[in-house]
């Protein structure tokens, strides 16, 4: 092919070991032309993005100065090599490409920065979320390393779970002493027809293992009370709140502000559902918003009231949201704030909720819990009888 | 004229209305208005004092009237006055 290698000499090809010179020394420009699945995967220190096909869109902000010295990198030299014609032709003055690319840039053993701790396998399956910015690998690592406990593998735990599972969240603690029913699966979508009379935390477990292997489902067959609360929550970074009664729901928030773990909270009954986030001390606790909770004439169940199943997925992919915020350190969770959805007028609103002074659990004025009593509780079902 | 806006769980006693229109300067008068025209809903919001429930949460707009002047709270025309219970269902 000898009228490329005569294209070939038109170009400035240089080692990698020049390159690094050339970097170190500053006054730089590097650009990296492959394509983004690859420049995730590892990539040169301050090397710039411009896959080959968005060359002429994107070359002009990654190298604005066509006087400035540009190097170009690739996998293995070729498309570097292509791409520095290209950039010849618009004008670059002084470009160069790196023989072999970063292959041969990594067996001189010179750095780069790598997805360090995912697998291939990983890479592939969350590279949509490390494509984006506020996650990054970073990101999908602090995942990959969250413990997740989910209250209730029911309506509100069956999206959630499965959407969490998807998110590649390391660990998922389930808590369920339920069966599945045939009437659960109108909403439950985490379960399915074979599965009728399977215990729910067995069958989520199932699905999210088939959907996930990096799932690491821990399943937590019981009922939460005040003698096996503490020690569950322990386990957990962040709590999900899709329990089906009121003394669940109490004894949760007050377990969890005693352990300062955050929960996100929802709850769903026939069109209509409610969701917050409570974060101890940071913002109100679910007593500050229901100091008490209402007699039972107006309280009734899903399964005495009916729920339109999508509530279910609306509200609880809602929560997984929260989740996946609060594990990222990102954007704004529902902290002090109360979001409700009516599924018939298709209308959100937002009230907002302020840390009660008189909080017996998370405000000012309440006792200081001693270690030793960290695990004692009053008896919820009496209160929320009475 | 204030609007307000009823909880499925109320429902039952506004003939399914899920926003029932109702006069008062405050808030205080606003749930009288509307006890007076559904009087099934008296017992659910108001304890035997006539003081408002515990367990019931009133919003003017987007506040808790707990942390604004409670039943006092002046409201202006065209308001919404949300009463918002607890929900269990999961």
């Amino acid at each position: 092919m000898a009228t490329g290698a005569q294209t070939k000499q038109q170009i400035e090809e240089i080692e990698p070991f020049e390159a690094a010179q050339e970097i170190e020394g500053g006054d730089v420009v590097l650009i990296d032309t492959r394509e983004p699945h690859e420049y995730q995967e590892a990539h040169l220190e301050n090397g710039k993005l411009v896959p080959p096909g968005l060359l002429g869109d994107e070359i002009a902000a990654a190298a604005p100065d066509k006087s400035a010295r540009t190097i170009l990198y690739c996998r293995s030299g070729n498309r570097s090599y292509k791409a520095a014609e290209q950039l010849q032709a618009l004008g670059y003055e002084d470009v160069a490409s790196m023989a072999g690319g970063i292959l041969a840039w990594q067996e001189q053993g010179l750095p780069v920065v790598a997805a360090s701790g995912m697998t291939p396998e990983q890479r592939d399956r969350y590279s949509r979320h490390t494509l984006l910015p506020e996650v990054g690998v970073d990101g999908q690592l602090k995942m990959l390393n969250a413990k997740v406990l989910l209250v209730g593998a029911g309506g509100l735990g069956a999206p959630t779970a499965l959407y969490l599972a998807a998110a590649g969240i390391g660990t998922l603690g389930l808590v369920d002493d339920d069966v599945v029913d045939a009437s659960n699966l109108q909403r439950q979508v985490i379960h399915n027809t074979e599965r009728i009379g399977v215990p729910k935390t067995e069958s989520a477990r199932l699905t999210i293992e088939a959907l996930n292997p990096d799932v690491n489902v821990v399943e937590h067959r019981l009922r939460l009370d005040a003698t096996n609360i503490v020690e569950i929550l322990s386990e957990y970074d962040v709590i999900v709140d899709g329990a089906d009664n009121f003394p669940t729901r109490y004894l949760l928030n007050d377990a969890s502000v005693r352990l300062r773990k955050p929960v996100v909270s929802a709850s769903i009954l026939s069109f209509d559902g409610q969701i917050s986030t409570f974060v101890p001390f940071e913002g109100p606790c679910y007593r500050c918003l229901y100091p008490t909770p209402p007699p039972a004439e107006l309280a009734p169940s899903c399964s005495a009231n009916g729920v339109l199943g999508v509530m279910a997925g609306t509200m609880g992919l809602l929560q997984a949201n929260e989740v996946l915020k609060l594990v990222l350190g990102i954007g704004e969770p529902l902290i002090g704030r109360l979001l409700l959805f009516e599924a018939l007028s298709t209308r959100f609103t937002e009230l907002k909720v302020r840390r009660d002074p008189a909080c017996p659990i998370c405000g000012p004025d309440a006792p200081e819990i001693p270690e030793s009593e960290l695990g004692k509780f009053p008896d919820y079902e009496l209160f929320c009888a009475g | 004229m204030a609007t307000v806006r009823i909880p499925p769980v109320l429902r039952a006693q506004t003939g399914g209305q899920p926003e029932v229109d109702a006069d008062g300067s405050n808030v205080g008068e606003v749930l009288r208005a509307l006890t007076a025209a559904h009087p099934d809903t008296e017992s659910q919001l108001f304890g035997p004092e006539g003081e408002l429930n515990r367990y019931v949460n009133v919003y003017l707009n987007d506040e808790d009237v707990r942390v604004l002047d409670g039943l006092e709270t002046a409201v202006s025309d065209g308001d919404t006055v949300v009463i918002l219970p607890a929900m269990a269902g999961g």
